[in-house]
């Protein structure tokens, strides 16, 4: 065990941080929920690629920079510590290119990883249905073969930036006749395919940040399908656990949350009457410390050549509850300006609270709820029974 | 950067593990508690001829020269296994005590040689604690007044036997005098020595905490599998599951932080009070929770002397409040992490770094 940096680490920690200082845009970028603040988005993501930081633990062909797991730390560290803007393109680059990677073919990786690393190709994701959340095998839009192609109809919904993205990662069931996780299929479609039909869905601030996706006789080949035919179940499980597991949210995000969360705290310490809040913000700050401790670890182990496995959901759940607990606190602190928006007159820097508050209420909900999570901890890592 | 234990660390824990395993069982505690003095002096011979007592004794001492990090994996072995026999406190709290003293006091020095040949036991004072644990059967007693540390043999203190909740813990008030040749250091030194100790002795509780949770909580596993009611196991139940993976989420986010706290009492012993605290803090929240949630799980049956759980259970609630409650140690966390000077931060995480 050693918990210094190299020197070299403490040099990439330094040049991440110069390149980010001068190449951060001057003025915040708007929502990547409208249309104008996505394009920005986009724009930043190219920026990125330029330098070739979009993602630095993919290989140089990818355009990254072959990184190892710690140096990535470090990378988002500096991100969150420069309040860069956050990654507009994160189903792909955190979700689908790891999924790429280990399942694609060759022609696939050189058609979709190079795009969506250059920032060209901005990626949804679409797994749920109206009758398929928790319950995903429950899953009916179907893609029948037609020769070369699938014929695509149903359903996806709760599509995060589907409004303005380019493609859409899915799930379909390829087999007609089966049932549950069998006959499921991994499928790439472009959401301006003839036949696709995107509704947005304003979020609880009021963009659209999800959308429906409704097919109707939508036609794509054959080799946008990822892995082999009925092969989409496991293929998801493993996005699923780069989703849960270290990439998605790394633990610099909320070092930063909890750092502007005691600054908040000292500036207004004086008229806090909650004797709580005191204890909140410092177990806030423990508890982001905790999480950075706990994946510096795994990261340490998984350069050994180790495996992440069911630990993924524990993290999953420490993340997000603790993403709640920081701003719940921080409404706390703000009292009756909680509730102002950014937008309004007198908000100053406390709509950015309730931006934050409000995302923290979708944590323990998206890339599976909690409560399976507590599940999947309970029967696969505790080894209780399930029925 | 590497936040790994080497393949020795984790091999010479793992034996260890097995040695616990073969030897301390919920039958063995039992029939000590009916002993007098609840110690099993075969069973301390046993380890003292693994080299147990001494590994963080130096070499030239006849100890095996090792640290904190070295043995926090087997600290929590020593929780899980319930082990009531001092093994903890001697290692990582009497040793490196008197390792701390014993180039310049020959007492010392010749007190860690008999630790490590199983001679001779130290039990230790601390302001924190208020009593002495294992008093009876140590030899001698390093006792804190003030800011000085002194070394009294055990016929020049009166001692008086307390009841633990725990039938395993054996707690001692100490009535002493204390005199010049009986003290070790005082001042400055004193006061850094007691504070050091402090945190070993935290360190050490946290450590024993998490293998407590662990326990608990494959014991409650093992318990909602077997027990049937409306005829399926009790464990399908997901609310029963629930509080089982609340207590695996709060122990694994407890397990970074003791690295964290045993590395830097290795390597930053001045700057340890932080990371220390940390450690306790979440792991007697972790230990607490398994106790609350474990008995919940077993029902009726967790609340008898029968059932085993309250080895595990009495122990948790004990040693969060050992070496330094939770109040003691939020405060600590507070005083740091509020000062406004306090470098904080996702680049800080490990300190201050070129």
């Amino acid at each position: 065990m050693d918990l210094n940096y190299t020197p070299e680490q403490n040099a990439f920690r330094k040049e991440v941080r110069e390149w980010l200082a001068a190449n951060i845009p001057a003025e915040p970028l708007q929502s990547f929920d409208t249309a104008e603040g996505f394009e920005q988005h986009r724009e930043w993501e190219k920026t990125l690629a330029k330098g070739n930081w979009g993602m630095v633990t993919w290989p140089k062909e990818y355009g990254g920079r072959g990184c190892n797991l710690i140096e990535w730390l470090i990378f988002e560290e500096e991100y969150y510590r420069a309040k860069a803007p956050l990654r507009v393109n994160q189903n792909g680059i955190f979700l689908l290119g790891p999924t790429l990677m280990e399942y694609g073919t060759p022609e696939q990786k050189e058609r979709f990883i190079s795009k969506m690393a250059s920032g060209e190709e901005m990626w949804a994701q679409g797994w749920s249905e109206p009758g398929a959340g928790s319950d995903m095998a429950a899953i009916r839009s179907k893609a029948i073969r037609d020769g070369d192609e699938y014929v695509i109809n149903g359903q996806k919904v709760w599509s995060t930036r589907a409004v303005f993205a380019d493609w859409v990662f899915c799930i379909f069931r390829t087999d007609a006749d089966s049932e549950r996780h069998k006959g499921l299929s991994f499928v790439f479609v472009p959401l301006d395919a003839p036949g696709v039909t995107v509704r947005p869905i304003p979020q609880l601030d009021g963009l659209p940040g999800f959308a429906e996706i409704f097919f109707d006789d939508v036609r794509v080949p054959v080799s946008n399908r990822l892995g082999g035919e009925g092969e989409g179940w496991n293929i998801a499980m493993a996005t699923a656990g780069f989703e849960r597991g270290l990439m998605l949210r790394s633990p610099a995000r909320f070092q930063e949350t909890a750092k502007r969360l005691v600054s908040l705290y000292r500036e207004h310490a004086n008229d806090i009457m909650d004797l709580s809040i005191e204890n909140a913000v410092v177990k806030s700050y423990m508890d982001a410390e905790a999480y950075a401790l706990s994946t510096y670890q795994t990261a340490s182990r998984l350069m050994k050549g180790g495996k992440i496995g069911s630990e993924s959901s524990v993290n999953k759940i420490f993340w997000s509850e603790l993403d709640q607990l920081m701003h719940e606190t921080a409404m706390s602190i703000l009292a009756s300006r909680a509730e102002l928006l950014p937008s309004s007159p007198n908000a100053g820097d406390v709509g950015e609270w309730l931006d934050g508050f409000m995302f923290a209420q979708s944590g323990p909900i998206y890339a599976g709820t909690n409560e399976i999570q507590r599940n999947i901890i309970a029967e696969r890592l505790l080894g209780m029974p399930r029925k | 950067m590497d936040f790994t234990f080497t393949e020795d660390q984790l091999l010479f824990c793992e034996s260890v593990k097995e040695f616990l395993q073969g030897e301390v069982t919920a039958e063995s505690i039992r029939a000590s508690w009916d002993t007098d003095t609840g110690r099993n002096s075969e069973l301390w011979t046993q380890m003292v001829e693994l080299g147990l007592t001494g590994m963080l004794v130096p070499e030239a001492y006849g100890g095996l020269g090792m640290n904190e990090l070295d043995f926090i994996l087997l600290a929590q072995e020593c929780g899980r296994y319930a082990l009531p026999e001092p093994l903890v406190e001697t290692v990582l709290v009497a040793t490196p005590l008197l390792a701390s003293l014993a180039d310049t006091d020959a007492r010392c020095a010749s007190l860690l040689e008999k630790i490590v040949s199983g001679e001779v036991m130290i039990a230790v004072g601390h302001a924190a604690n208020n009593l002495v644990s294992d008093a009876h059967v140590a030899d001698y007693l390093l006792l804190p007044k003030g800011d000085q540390v002194h070394l009294v043999p055990k016929d020049q203190v009166e001692l008086i036997a307390e009841k633990s909740v725990d039938p395993s813990r054996r707690l001692f008030t100490v009535k002493w005098e204390g005199n010049d040749e009986t003290c070790l250091a005082s001042g400055a030194e004193g006061v850094a020595l007691l504070a050091a100790t402090l945190n070993r002795g935290a360190l050490g509780a946290a450590a024993q905490m998490v293998g407590l949770a662990e326990q608990m909580v494959a014991m409650s596993v093992q318990y909602t599998t077997d027990r049937l009611q409306f005829g399926k196991p009790i464990g399908v139940n997901q609310a029963l599951k629930h509080h089982m993976a609340n207590c695996a989420v709060k122990t694994e986010f407890a397990k970074a932080p003791l690295y964290r706290a045993a590395y830097t009492v290795v390597q930053n012993p001045a700057h340890a009070d932080f990371a220390v605290s940390h450690a306790k803090v979440v792991a007697g929240e972790a230990a607490l929770l398994a106790a609350k949630n474990s008995i919940q799980s077993f029902g009726a049956m967790g609340y008898t002397w029968e059932c085993d759980l309250h080895i595990w259970m009495k122990r948790s609630w004990a040693l969060d409040k050992f070496w330094g409650h939770a109040g003691f140690h939020k405060n600590r966390l507070h005083q740091w992490l509020l000062n406004p000077n306090a470098k904080i931060g996702a680049e800080m995480t490990f300190g201050e770094q070129a």
